[in-house]
């Protein structure tokens, strides 16, 4: 349902919106029956002359039956909702599966730096790609990120991702993603983070595997030859 | 700010009382309990017009705001920062738990007063202080911090970061004395509820909004205290240059996280139950039924308290903890659905066979029920962990906790208000322009906040002062929404003047009432209107619970707690 | 309470003087004060906990705190709580003189304790183990020092109940100051080993 008002391009997006679908028709059944409920009693019990209000006092089983069997049945529907959603959050966040490459994120006030393996598929090697604001991902692969934050918390936001994970000084915290379509998306920061908070956009180009290899070509040669003029 | 000149006050002006004494620095616990209100009610102003100034901002960005001017990135971040705070600390707890205890809590368990009256007037007092305080921060060199209500480290603990050397350190002076404030009268409330009850009123008879307001009282006591703690860290951070929460130091920001959710979550319900109160009060009187399940509620409010307090990482699902935790969390937080679900349904319950009159403040206690619906359905969105990856700070966020806070901040209020007014001013309000502004308000309120639901879950992020960086995320049916939700704002707003017409006007010219205009069963409604200093003519005893109303065999349809069988 | 005893002195809130419980009002906020206080200490202590177990460098700083100095002061402290038991023994016999010679043993034993305290945080301080040296450090000086207010406060409000004793007024008041001066002793009784003994 997620869809209509914003596009699913992961794994992990499709999952939750899985689980979003499943929790709002749950609670949306709910919902409509209980202002349902609420409503016909307002409609059904207005002030007439000459009726009076009926004395229960909801103490007896009998009478609290009928707010106790509701009770059940929204427990049961917890449960269902809880199973759901820890199923998903196993697959989303906790296993993080062998990645075909991993990245490096770097918030900082205000802005995001990118760190691409390279061709070699290898950080930390001298044909790792360096950006700002801009982050290049191969459709169909698995990425493994590691995220961290410079100076105050940030939060790395991949709305079509469906992804989010806060970067907090001091700590390196890995997550993963494998984009499902190419095209242009926006990244946000997501948690406060002063006055340039609304100033740090990136943006995301997922792109077909000979696209990806095309750009990363273009960014080594132009890496290789500033490094030569300048030793 | 006077309260209004009443027969007995006229009386009494003889008696060399001045203004000073008997409004200013009156112990008596219903002057207190009004300058509360009042208090909160002019910060309600304030936040309102800081809500307007930052919606105005986000429908037509950069663009000259009347009354207020261009809106830069910090004061966007200032503006949402303390209409957060101002709107919770300053407005909910204040009005619900402290004016309405104030007021409600000796009248309501049969005594004269509170049993510290100069401690309460402290309290009041340290409240008033801390509001000030709070508000000269916003004009402080540097502006009003910025850094959200949450106050997340080390964006809040160094002024190198979030660029208010003032702001910040003011604006947690300001909430820490607003803690010890309602430390102090939460001690009050307890005792006075324990001690200080007539005759014959067991806890079993004690009216529900009591008992709401003193668990709502431990539940705050037991919460804050880590979060006293914590601000006196991030102080000296801020002040003398300690790095409780520096990583680069040895420090933890996540520490903050969770001493700060370890209150903010309880916190929720502490404005929660208060308002839950006022509505059962209201729709046993306007349906004139018996509550159903007394002890049920009563049980499910505790339980709701108890487990408040395991719930609270529900809000740092995405924040870098132990991803297994997260599971542990969700299931606390898909729990505390079930007692509130409860609440409600007995709620609905009490409503069935009843003979219901759509006053004022039925019609506002009813559209507690129906709106607070709506906050607790879409927070479950919210408490699975795995589609609060995707909701976590969007408007969704913001769109599911104004289903909440709006419910008790601002239509519990004006159904407490509504429903006691006569009790306070001794006068009615106007029915006319009391339905006029209800229908005003409920409408252009979920006008506001729909679309925010709509614009969360097409991703857009809160806290962000122009989206013109984010293609996706500033598509033209979005900034529609944002127009929308601004529009109905605005409208809000104008229909408050109503209101306030309303209220001041009625306060003077309003058709005077006797002791009980309702035909209520409470012992309030047994004091004259309004009730002189010492309440009672003669105190009260009590023989029955509160909601005896529809008792078969009876000529009369209520039956006060305070009338011998 | 009778109504005929509710309806005379109308100048003082009946309320002040109602019993529902059957525990004193005043006693039940002092139990009421100290937990709300409970919670404050227990999060600052809960916190230093939390992170010590994630910093083992922080026994090496422990090492420089005076672990004698902190057990003399463990000691004074509960002798004082002593002087407080004795003190409450006294006004249960309405003995408010001896009652306030007593309290005034137990100021006597806070003063020694802040004394001991300065020693300590000059010497410290003189030696560079400032508050700003490390997160151990920043602990050790506000959980101390937020005891040290508790102190002082305690010895304030004693001494002004001790002027009332030694005239024979207000007499319950001495047990509600000892029952806070044994609330300061409890949380020392958590601070010394957290900060001097465990190394």
């Amino acid at each position: 349902m997620l869809e209509w008002l914003i596009p699913a391009a992961s794994t992990s997006a499709e999952e939750i919106d899985w689980l979003f679908t499943l929790i709002f028709y749950t609670v949306g059944f709910w919902f409509l029956v209980a202002q349902g409920i609420f409503f016909g009693f307002i409609l059904k019990f207005r002030r007439r002359p000459g009726v009076r209000s009926q004395y229960i006092a909801g103490e007896s089983t009998d009478e609290k039956r009928w707010i106790s069997w509701p009770h059940y049945v929204v427990i049961a529907c917890d449960v269902v909702l809880i199973a759901g959603a820890i199923a998903v959050w196993r697959d989303v966040k906790q296993i993080i599966p062998t990645p075909d490459e991993t990245i490096r994120v770097v918030a900082q006030q205000w802005a995001w730096t990118f760190v691409h393996p390279g061709p070699d598929h290898r950080l930390d090697t001298p044909d790792d790609v360096v950006t700002v604001n801009e982050l290049h991902v191969r459709n169909d692969a698995t990425y493994v990120f590691e995220l961290s934050s410079r100076d105050v918390v940030h939060s790395f936001s991949v709305p079509v991702f469906r992804l989010k994970q806060d970067a907090v000084p001091g700590r390196v915290i890995t997550g993963w993603f494998r984009p499902t379509r190419t095209g242009t998306f926006d990244i946000a920061c997501a948690e406060m983070c002063g006055i340039g908070h609304a100033l740090m956009p990136a943006v995301l180009h997922v792109e077909s595997a000979e696209a990806h290899a095309a750009w990363l070509g273009d960014r080594t040669t132009v890496a290789a030859a500033s490094s030569e003029s300048r030793s | 700010m006077s309260l209004p000149a009443t027969a007995h006050d006229v009386g009494l002006s003889h008696e060399a009382r001045s203004f000073w004494s008997r409004y200013v620095f009156s112990t008596d616990h219903k002057v207190i309990g009004l300058q509360y209100m009042f208090t909160g009610m002019v910060m309600a102003l304030i936040g309102g017009f800081m809500a307007y100034v930052f919606r105005m901002q986000l429908a037509f960005p950069d663009q000259v705001v009347p009354l207020y001017g261009l809106v830069t990135a910090r004061e966007y971040n200032a503006l949402v920062t303390n209409h957060g705070s101002i709107m919770i600390f300053w407005v909910a707890m204040p009005v619900l738990i402290a004016g309405l205890g104030n007021f409600l809590i000796p009248l309501m368990i049969g005594c004269d007063d509170m049993v510290f009256p100069r401690l309460n007037r402290l309290s009041y007092q340290i409240f008033f202080v801390s509001a000030v305080i709070l508000l000269l921060s916003l004009a402080a060199p540097g502006g009003g911090f910025g850094g959200a209500w949450t106050a997340y480290p080390p964006l809040s603990a160094s002024a190198q970061y979030n660029h208010t050397p003032w702001g910040a350190p003011l604006w947690l002076l300001a909430v820490a004395l607003e803690f010890v404030a309602f430390l102090l009268g939460g001690i009050n409330f307890t005792v006075t509820v324990m001690n200080a009850r007539a005759p014959g009123m067991t806890a079993m008879r004690i009216p529900i909004v009591v008992w709401m307001i003193v668990i709502a009282s431990l539940v705050f006591m037991a919460s804050v205290g880590p979060l006293v703690a914590g601000a006196v860290m991030l102080l000296l951070d801020q002040v003398v240059g300690t790095r409780f929460y520096d990583p680069k130091a040895g420090g933890d920001p996540l520490l903050w996280q969770h001493l700060f959710w370890f209150f903010g979550h309880p916190e929720v319900y502490v404005v929660l139950l208060p308002a839950t109160g006022v509505v059962a009060e209201i729709i046993t009187v306007f349906a004139r039924k018996k509550l159903f399940a007394y002890k049920t509620i009563l049980g499910t409010s505790i339980a709701t308290g108890i487990i408040s307090f395991f719930v609270w990482a529900h809000h740092q699902f995405v924040a870098g903890i132990d991803p297994r935790m997260a599971h542990l969390f969700t299931i606390t937080t898909l729990l505390i659905s079930i007692p509130l679900a409860e609440m409600m349904f007995a709620f609905i319950a009490t409503l069935y066979g009843g003979s219901i009159e759509l006053a004022t403040p039925m019609l506002w206690a009813l559209a507690f029920i129906a709106e607070f619906l709506i906050g607790g359905v879409t927070g479950i969105f919210l408490g699975a962990n795995a589609t609060d990856i995707y909701f976590h700070d969007t408007y969704f966020v913001v769109a599911h906790f104004h289903y909440t806070f709006f419910p008790i901040a601002i239509i519990a209020t004006f159904a407490a208000i509504t429903y006691w007014f006569p009790k306070m001013f001794g006068r009615r309000l106007n029915e006319t322009l009391g339905q006029w502004h209800f229908w005003g308000t409920i409408v252009s309120f979920n006008a506001i906040f729909i679309p925010l639901f709509l614009t969360g879950a097409a991703g857009q992020h809160r806290r962000i002062y122009s989206y013109e960086s984010f293609p996706q995320l500033s598509t033209p049916w979005l900034n529609q929404l944002a127009v929308l939700a601004t529009v109905a704002l605005i409208v809000l707003l104008i229909f408050q003047v109503i209101f306030l017409a309303n209220f001041f006007w009625s306060m003077r010219r309003g058709e005077p009432v006797g002791a009980n205009p309702w035909n209520a069963n409470t012992l309030e409604w047994s004091a004259p209107s309004p009730p002189p200093h010492g309440n009672f003519a003669t105190m009260p005893t009590v023989y029955r619970g509160p909601y005896e109303y529809g008792v078969p065999d009876r000529e009369l349809d209520y039956w006060p707690q305070h009338v011998p069988s | 309470m009778s109504h005929a005893a509710d309806l005379h002195a109308a100048h003082v809130p009946i309320a002040t003087r109602r019993s529902a419980t059957g525990i004193p009002t005043a006693r039940l906020a002092v139990w009421w004060v100290l937990a709300s206080e409970i919670v404050i200490f227990g999060g600052l202590i809960g916190s230093y906990v939390m992170l010590r177990l994630h910093h083992p460098h922080w026994a090496e700083e422990a090492a420089h705190t005076n672990t004698l100095a902190g057990a003399f002061n463990t000691f004074v402290l509960l002798t004082s709580s002593l002087a407080a038991v004795l003190a409450h023994q006294a006004a249960e016999a309405h003995d408010g003189p001896r009652a306030a010679r007593f309290l005034g043993g137990t100021i006597l034993g806070g003063l020694v304790f802040l004394l001991v305290k300065g020693f300590e945080w000059s010497n410290e301080i003189a030696h560079g183990f400032t508050i700003f040296r490390d997160v151990f450090w920043s602990y050790y000086y506000v959980a101390c020092g937020l005891h040290g207010l508790h102190v002082i406060a305690g010895m304030v409000i004693m001494a002004i109940v001790a002027a009332d004793a030694r005239r024979g007024r207000n007499l319950h008041r001495v047990e509600l100051i000892g029952i806070y001066w044994h609330f300061v002793d409890a949380v020392w009784i958590f601070l010394f080993p957290l900060f001097y003994i465990a190394k």
